[in-house]
């Protein structure tokens, strides 16, 4: 077999990694290398080095150690039955992609995934010997996430929550017989008690390391979860999210509009991703974590979130008489659930108007969206008056422009 | 017509000195002209006429800390706008709260503009190594050219400190250039595109790392210039590939969509199948505490399973004359996969030692195997099984006693004597006693360690708690350990 250069590759092993959506470099501890003997940085905030054409940000050196797979999971472009090209590399290869990337400043750091060769543990193993070498040969202060293989030992995940900023068990379908039906060597319990071990473990090192002010272990853990693969409606899929925010504290549940891979298997829909869906679960899983909704207020089981419009228009169309808002009086609560105003414009809401009246002119000013804020406010040199006559202000809300995100 | 002049761009000592002078001196903003002389640099700095003593007036810190930001904006009227804002302030005190003031607003989204150019500096400068650098103590020597939105270079130049203490590289920019010895800063004049090296290496590798992540069947162009506007694609080795990409995403993702998929060779086939897992229940009565815990781990006999991390089966003496029985596992519980090891646990572990009875000689389970509960928020909020659970899950309950065959078992709560029961069975009435079960083995209801952590009032508390050691002690004593 001939001998793979190493540009071949990368091309073949970041192809593999590109239907991961998560790719944050956010939530590490801060460090610097300042007194060290080598390199990097993490700031808390993460920094977007490319974007992609697809839109996407590309802040981690993304790639799989190898794409080579014992399993067959149907919507896994690694299946062991996909005719893809398959590569490997070694652990070297990876440590020194990732330091001479980083040096150039086209990186924060890497996100190491990978197909599962031999068993899980042989597979992590490799995986975490990337990160150690990283962490204590080079003395590299920039982020690792590392993608743990659910079926390996608890003591090699806890190894590598040693060396990694986070780590992240993918889930990947959110209705637990779907994934028995598309990915039959894959247990659910398995995941769910490795996330469950994870937790754990975070919580365990936290405290100490807060105590000791140095990094000890990972901060965080998150997942991904495929959108459009299975019959899974937006509520299910919320529901799961709910759940795994609540069990494991995840620091993010991404979501993957299931776009159609090379050779895919013939029991999988090959239709273009459902991005839209995608982004309106994005915005009602944002509604969730930071606005102070609950699920079932944002859609019920078994059914779908509405495309029309954002969740939090939908709710406040079906919620009428909870409006018109006064923004000179309502407390913050109440202000977060108004469309059109973002935490951002809230909190400067609530610093203006202690200071004058507010007018429509000054809620624009404080970045709120007037076009879909307005009929749900009053202001001082406004009322909506009858505008709100349900049926025209659900037609006069709908945003065809967000059909162009295709 | 006042003209006051500052000896560079971003020159904040100055400007500050200037407005503190025309302020005391009453100047309003609409009679001030503000330039920049470079020229006065390399001379002499501007020495604005000392401010009068009345001058000492104080502004909010957050404005000190604003115009610092706003400064670096490129826009001319800058210089002007801050001190239109210095001068109201004097009059009205509180306009630095009000987000809604439009020249606040304004210098907001200036201070915002700056804080995204030097944002985008930390992400799209592109060092490329000089091999072999003169000079240079190090081994290795980077340099980047960089053209910022907004005059952010000396203000980023820290981070690029911090990230790369242990390199020595270089900035250039046309604004400035600064440079890192490993020890100190250093900044100097603007430079041209020429002076920085023009490739690097590794950018071969890097253009196709670009080329590969990138998803053709999410392609959404719109949303990349809007992150990655195009004037800075011009020093980014990676966006020479963005029109090709962009052009054949397209056809690239309908080929996807088209093809057939191939056939799998055989031989990969079989080995996928003898990876396959074949955990389904089978439903035969468990002969042994492994049948048990494999048994709850794939259980579907009430819904429960669903939302819980795993079934946390009974653990403990196999063969233990005394067994407890509490509700149900909880948050800790669930995730640990064992009973007992949360804070009710570890309450529990406290008046079994208190009663005397060392807990490895007990077998500890509880009624109801999956833990129930509700999200909210972060949290997950428990919930008391209902009958039907319990009832679907004394299958289980029923294998342990069958299996451990204990002389004593001690419920905990109304939910564990309801499962080893089978009716509702209340606590007050009972605890205290030796109730007759069936097959031989005798029964002991008392409080749910939980419910001891809950009550509010600490002397009933306390006395709730000595009442649960005495259950525990008696129980310790009818079975003989
Ligand atoms: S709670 Fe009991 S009956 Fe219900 S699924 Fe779990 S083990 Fe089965």
């Amino acid at each position: 077999m001939a001998v793979l250069d190493l540009r071949r590759k990368l091309a073949i092993l970041s192809d593999a990694a590109k239907y991961d959506a998560s790719c944050a470099s956010s939530g590490a501890e801060k460090r610097t290398s300042v007194g060290g003997q080598g390199m990097g940085s993490t700031e808390g905030m993460g920094i977007c080095h490319a974007y992609a054409p697809d839109g996407r940000c590309i802040s981690l050196l993304k790639i799989l150690l190898t794409n080579f797979c014992i399993y067959d999971c149907a919507y896994c472009i690694n299946r062991v039955s996909s005719n893809t090209p398959r590569a490997r590399f070694s652990v070297k290869e990876v440590v020194d992609l990732t330091l001479n990337f980083y040096k150039r400043n086209y990186i924060e750091g890497l996100f190491l995934s990978s197909g599962v060769i031999r068993t899980g543990d042989y597979t992590m193993e490799e995986m975490v010997r990337v990160a150690k070498s990283l962490r204590l040969d080079h003395d590299f202060r920039g982020y690792i996430h590392l993608k743990l293989i659910p079926e390996a030992s608890p003591e090699l995940a806890a190894e590598a929550g040693l060396y990694a900023d986070r780590v992240s068990i993918n889930i990947e379908l959110p209705r637990d017989d779907s994934l028995a039906a598309l990915a039959p060597e894959k247990s659910p319990t398995d995941i769910k008690r490795a996330m469950g071990r994870m937790r754990l473990a975070i919580d365990d090192h936290a405290e100490p390391a807060r105590r000791a002010g140095r990094r000890s272990f990972a901060r965080s853990q998150s997942t991904q979860l495929i959108v459009g693969a299975d019959a899974a409606k937006d509520g299910d899929i919320l529901a799961r999210s709910a759940n795994l925010y609540g069990a494991y504290r995840l620091g993010r549940v991404y979501y993957s509009a299931f776009s159609p891979i090379p050779d895919a298997s013939h029991r999988l829909p090959l239709a273009r991703p459902p991005l839209l869906r995608e982004h309106r679960l994005y915005q009602a899983d944002w509604l969730m974590r930071f606005y102070g909704f609950t699920r079932p207020e944002i859609v019920a089981e078994g059914e779908d979130l509405d495309l029309s419009v954002d969740p939090k228009t939908g709710w406040a169309l079906k919620n009428r008489a909870s409006f018109p808002v006064d923004v000179q009086t309502a407390d913050k609560e109440t202000l977060l659930r108004v469309p059109g105003l973002g935490a951002k414009a809230v909190e400067r809401i609530l610093a203006a108007r202690k200071v004058t009246r507010l007018t429509l002119d000054d809620l624009k000013r404080v970045g709120a969206v007037l076009k879909r804020a307005r009929a749900f406010v009053v202001t001082a040199d406004w009322t909506p008056g009858a505008l709100a006559d349900r049926d025209s202000l659900r037609a006069a809300l709908v945003q065809p422009q967000q059909l162009s995100l295709f | 017509m006042r003209v006051a002049r500052l000896a560079s761009e971003i020159d904040f000592t100055s400007w500050r000195a200037a407005a503190r002078t025309l302020r005391a001196e009453g100047v309003a903003p609409q009679a001030v002209v503000w330039t920049v002389e470079r020229e006065l640099f390399d001379l002499a700095p501007p020495s604005p006429t000392p401010a009068p003593a009345s001058a000492h007036f104080t502004v909010p810190a957050a404005f000190v800390e604003l115009a610092e930001q706003v400064i670096l904006h490129r826009a001319p009227d800058r210089l002007a706008l801050l001190y239109r804002i210095l001068w109201r302030l004097e009059r009205e005190p509180r306009l630095i709260d009000n987000p809604a003031d439009p020249d606040m607003a304004r210098a907001r989204d200036m201070a915002k503009a700056v804080s995204r150019a030097s944002h985008k500096m930390k992400a799209f400068v592109r060092f490329r190594l000089i091999e072999g650098a003169v000079g240079s103590r190090s081994a290795e020597t980077y340099a980047a050219w960089f053209e910022p939105a907004h005059r952010v270079t000396e203000a980023t130049a820290p981070f690029f400190v911090r990230r790369f203490t242990n390199l020595d590289w270089t900035i250039l920019t046309p604004d400035a250039c600064v440079a890192w010895d490993r020890e100190r800063l250093t900044v100097s004049e603007g430079a041209d595109p020429a002076d920085a090296p023009s490739e690097d290496a590794q950018e071969e590798l890097w253009r196709t790392y670009y080329a590969s992540i990138f998803n053709p069947a999410r392609l959404n162009p719109r949303q990349m210039r809007q992150e990655m506007p195009k004037r800075y694609w011009r020093n980014l080795p990676e966006a020479a590939l963005i029109p090709d990409l962009i052009e054949t995403a397209q056809e690239r993702a309908a080929a996807m969509v088209a093809a057939r998929p191939s056939k799998p060779p055989e031989r990969k086939l079989k080995a996928a199948l003898r990876h396959a897992r074949d955990a389904s229940y089978d439903g035969s009565l468990p002969t042994s505490l492994d049948d048990v815990a494999a048994g709850v781990e794939v259980c579907r006999r009430c819904d429960l399973w669903r939302d819980a991390t795993q079934g946390v089966p009974g653990e403990g003496a196999p063969k233990a004359a005394l067994m407890f029985v509490g509700e149900q596992p909880g948050d800790q519980e669930d995730l640990a996969g064992r009973p007992f090891v949360g804070p009710a646990g570890q309450m529990f572990d406290r008046a079994l030692a208190e009663a005397g009875v060392p807990r490895d000689r007990t077998f500890v389970t509880n009624a109801v195997k999956h833990f129930k509960h509700e999200p909210r928020g972060k949290r997950r909020l428990h919930r008391t099984p209902d009958r039907g659970e319990v009832t679907a899950c004394r299958w289980w309950l029923d294998a342990e006693r069958r299996l451990v065959k204990p002389r004593v078992i001690v419920m905990l709560g109304a939910t564990a004597a309801l499962g080893v029961m089978g009716k509702p069975t209340p606590i007050g009435a009972n605890r205290g006693k030796a109730l007759q079960l069936s097959g031989q083995a005798r029964g002991v209801v008392t409080y749910h360690p939980a419910f001891l952590l809950r009550v509010p009032d600490e002397e009933a508390r306390a006395r709730a708690y000595a009442e649960f050691v005495q259950d525990l002690r008696l129980a310790g004593e009818l079975a003989g350990v």
